[in-house]
């Protein structure tokens, strides 16, 4: 387990900035999380970081929770708590007192404006997650052929997603993707 | 976002008031239950389930967990929970909803680090991280949708500016966003003018 002051620095600097861009949620500082953890500071391989984005999708709980994957995979047990606390703990700060006021600027203009403006950010950040995951998680004809199925079927069905990841992880069982 | 939800008129005096340990195991539950969809699941248990809220402050809570940055579902924990009991409401609110994922996801990641090179293993996360791509494709679909029918115009440039800067050409986020922000703050009060 690694105690790296500086490496636990870093990633508390990384991923407390990119949260207060996630317009949209968790998913969409996606992007970001990549081209940190893997294209600027080498923490992981694509094929890892989808590894990761699998594990946090099969495991219940808010999206946000691959971040703490990340934060283990770099610095052990202090990297997730880091991370997770770095992603979480400045806009649950904000959300704790804007709350507060939010009421009082029901009707208010600005608040409309921002509202709707931020609408489309967050729906180009959720395109480029998409892309980006898209991109690292099919490499190969089969997997960008289960991909699209999964894609279809979880579009037109209201599956539990589970039953989707466990036929996945069976399909690769079997050498088919 | 619907926003035309009826209005009930008993809705406060008979609405009952968590305790801070219900609120613990209701988001407790949230966590453990939410599958791919910690949304549909809190609003089942707060709304329908527990009638926590009404229809209507759900949908006011949770337009301002979309305006806020970060994770929403952790945002709306926050919030939540500060308004049944205060500092302590959002910090048990908080310790259910990431608690138990936190303890799962770290075993999973030590037991990643030791078997995560087996070649059983890795033709499944192959698999599962296809079809977690698939879902993810399928549910921006779907919220892209409401964007897609509105005539062309500048929320269109916005989304596809943000989708182009940080999904394409891979720019840092925060250079995309503060450029494209301002511009659509601009543009939405130039339509509301």
């Amino acid at each position: 387990m690694s105690h790296d002051t500086g490496l636990l620095v870093t990633l508390a600097a990384n991923f407390a900035l990119m949260s207060l861009f996630a317009m949209g949620g968790a998913n969409a500082a996606f992007p970001e999380m990549h081209r940190v953890a893997v294209e600027v500071m080498h923490w992981m391989s694509d094929r890892q970081f989808a590894d990761l984005y699998a594990i946090a999708q099969v495991t219940p709980g808010p999206n946000v929770i691959v971040v703490t994957l990340i934060g283990f995979h770099v610095a052990g047990l202090a990297g997730a708590v880091v991370a997770t606390l770095a992603m979480c703990g400045p806009t649950c700060i904000f959300a704790f007192f804007v709350g507060r006021v939010w009421d009082r600027f029901k009707q208010a203009r600005w608040r409309l404006i921002i509202q709707a403006a931020l609408i489309p950010i967050s729906l180009g950040l959720l395109g480029a997650s998409t892309l980006v995951i898209a991109r690292i998680a099919g490499q190969s004809w089969q997997t960008v052929a289960l991909m699209l199925v999964t894609a279809v079927v979880s579009y037109w069905l209201r599956l539990n997603p589970l039953w989707i990841f466990a036929a996945a992880a069976l399909l690769g069982l079997a050498g088919a993707v | 976002m619907p926003d035309t939800m009826p209005d009930l008129p008993d809705a406060t005096h008979a609405r009952p008031t968590p305790t801070l340990f219900e609120l613990l195991v209701a988001f407790t539950m949230i966590a453990i239950f939410g599958f791919g969809g910690v949304l549909y699941w809190s609003r089942r248990m707060m709304v329908e389930e527990r009638k926590w809220m009404t229809a209507e402050e759900f949908n006011e809570a949770y337009a301002l967990c979309n305006f806020l940055p970060g994770p929403n579902i952790v945002n709306f924990a926050v919030v939540f929970g500060r308004q049944i009991g205060g500092t302590a409401g959002a910090f048990l609110a908080l310790l259910g909803l990431l608690g138990p994922p936190f303890t799962l996801v770290t075993l999973f990641g030590l037991l990643y680090a030791h078997y995560g090179n087996i070649e059983i293993l890795q033709r499944m996360f192959v698999g599962v991280a296809a079809a977690a791509a698939g879902l993810t494709i399928s549910t921006s679909l779907k919220m892209w949708q409401p964007l897609l029918r509105e005539r062309l115009g500048g929320p269109h440039l916005v989304a596809l500016a943000t989708l182009a800067g940080v999904g394409v050409l891979r720019w840092p986020i925060y250079w995309v966003l503060g450029a494209l922000i301002p511009l659509s703050i601009g543009l939405a009060w130039w339509v509301r003018r």
